[in-house]
């Protein structure tokens, strides 16, 4: 039971001011989440405060894998869009 | 020009300030600090990857800097600087999302540096509670960029925020940002801290909203307002950019200033970015005051060309993934002088190649002469053909250390497997490298554009 981070992540910290659990460890520069330490933020929130605050799309997945905020979730750019662009 | 430093938080303190004064521009000098990357709220102008046009603020990749580094930085550029007033902090989120970081910075500052003046550049929507603070350290100029008073409009500029723990979208969001927004800047007023407004013209979204913005902010007291026009283009990956969203011309962003004058209108902004160095017209990037005592380098006389191997400082934690380790990392450097990493991406005259080794040796492997290929933003980027030719110059390189790059090299070489970093803008080649090598342990520490399966990133052993 945890939350993941992906090659997503653009590494601005807002998930590290946020989790309720210190559960966001950052080496290197690249982040990634302690699954021992994460509780998805069950007792705490009412929901993961690491996917309600990140600002990229397919950056945080639940404990199934699955993205979060989906691409077009944050920016409101269609996917088919963004992907034509690459960025 | 040489300061009086005894004067500087009193009365004069508009006139030192180039972004508040236009007569401030010619003669004094600001620097700004990336050291708040975490933003908490979106805006439609911004990517938050990218180098942002419309904000004062760098890319979250390309900007960051910690509060020791940052004081480091000061004490470089004012040594370089001596009409250095100004220190701001506007990003690369925003400075009041990150109040930890950026608080110990001005606290730093202060105690190192008394008679520097701080600034902060806010999207405001964590002002109210930290207006005291603001207030206790001394901060006297605060930036806040409103571009809607009726959530109506704001709903349209804001596609979320996260605020009391939730991500709010639409009209919800958007009206809690602009109270928040009308109730910040009326305190800091109070607390008689200078407050520019800065509002970005969206045309068809806000042009004809922002006189009512400008009454409203007027009616709050604040100095002065700066409308900015819109910069959307699709590169910039931005929402704005991508759908299409038009820039405002000259003409009618002169009708919307013209009807506005309750306060004074700043005209003169170079909507620069949050980590600028230097008078607002004579922009200094290449800033290696007080990085001169690399302690191996060796400079021929032809020009710094003999390179020796020496120890690369720094280390990557254990568990990190890095290449084998007979092979070396290579790391390109785009410079003028052979020195420095002190040339933008398409304008170097020298594009070198180090190898680094896992047992910490450094060796020049290569160095190119480089046609220069952009004369310009109009330019950047858009001539393929030697773009390509440098692309191939660089295969098996996973960095290139550049002062700055457009954003059509930096897609093109991230997507050839090769990450621009111009967070070195300045520095010495050698400490660059040993910087970097030590801060990333794997080949793509920022992820890139790689559109293929999502993996996650499985946290390594720390003796947690």
């Amino acid at each position: 039971m945890a939350m993941t981070i992906t090659q997503r992540c653009l590494g601005c910290y807002a998930c590290e001011q946020v989790c309720p659990n210190q559960a966001i460890e950052i080496l290197a520069g690249i982040f990634t989440i302690i699954a021992e330490l994460c509780q998805e933020c069950i007792d705490d929130f009412s929901v993961p405060q690491c996917s309600a605050i990140c600002p990229a799309e397919e950056a945080i997945l639940d404990r199934h894998g699955y993205a979060v905020n989906p691409l077009g979730s944050l920016t409101g750019v269609p996917a088919e869009i963004r992907s034509r662009w690459m960025v | 020009m040489s300061l009086s430093h005894s004067g500087l938080r009193g009365e004069r303190s508009l006139d030192h300030h180039p972004c508040f004064s236009e007569e401030a521009v010619h003669h004094y000098a600001r620097m700004h600090l990336a050291v708040a990357p975490a933003c908490n709220i979106q805006c439609h102008y911004c990517h938050r990857k990218y180098d942002c046009a419309n904000e004062s603020r760098p890319g979250v990749v390309s900007g960051l800097v910690t509060p020791e580094e940052a004081l480091v930085r000061v004490s470089m550029a004012k040594a370089r600087l001596p009409n250095l007033t100004v220190i701001g902090i506007a990003g690369p989120g925003d400075a009041l999302a990150n109040p930890a970081r950026t608080f110990e910075t001005c606290r730093r500052i202060l105690a190192e540096f008394p008679d520097l003046m701080l600034c902060l550049s806010t999207n405001g929507l964590a002002l109210p509670e930290h207006v005291d603070t603001i207030a206790t350290l001394g901060i006297h100029h605060v930036t806040v960029t409103i571009n809607a008073i009726d959530p109506e409009v704001g709903r349209h500029i804001y596609p979320w925020i996260y605020w009391k723990n939730r991500r709010i979208r639409s009209s919800e969001a958007a009206k809690i940002l602009i109270d928040r927004q009308q109730e910040g800047i009326a305190r800091l007023v109070t607390k008689k801290i200078w407050v520019k407004i800065n509002s970005v013209l969206i045309p068809g979204v806000n042009d004809d909203h922002l006189p009512k913005v400008h009454t409203a902010i007027a009616g709050h007291g604040v100095f002065t307002h700066n409308i900015m026009p819109l910069i959307s283009v699709p590169e910039h990956g931005t929402y704005y950019g991508l759908m299409g969203q038009r820039e405002p011309t000259a003409h009618e962003l002169t009708r919307v200033r013209s009807r506005c004058g309750l306060v004074k209108m700043m005209t003169h902004c170079r909507q620069c970015r949050s980590d600028a160095i230097g008078l607002l017209n004579d922009e200094i990037l290449e800033n290696d005051a007080g990085m001169s005592s690399c302690r191996s380098e060796q400079v021929n006389s032809s020009g710094g060309r003999v390179i020796p191997l020496i120890p690369v400082t720094g280390h990557v934690p254990p568990g990190i993934s890095r290449p084998d380790r007979m092979v070396p990392r290579r790391i390109a450097i785009a410079s003028h002088d052979g020195v420095h990493v002190n040339a933008h991406f398409g304008q170097a005259s020298i594009l070198t190649i180090f190898e680094c080794f896992p047992d910490g040796g450094i060796r020049q492997s290569a160095q190119w002469p480089v046609p220069r290929y952009c004369f310009g933003d109009a330019d950047c980027g858009t001539e393929q053909a030697p773009l390509e030719t440098i692309v191939t110059m660089l295969s098996g390189c996973e960095a290139i250390l550049c002062e700055r790059i457009g954003y059509g090299p930096w897609q093109r070489l991230e997507a050839a497997g090769i990450q621009p970093i111009n967070t070195y803008a300045g520095w010495r080649i050698l400490q660059a490298i040993a910087d970097h090598i030590g801060k990333h342990g794997t080949s793509t520490p920022m992820g890139g554009l790689n559109h293929g399966i999502l993996e996650p990133r499985l946290a390594v052993a720390s003796g947690r």
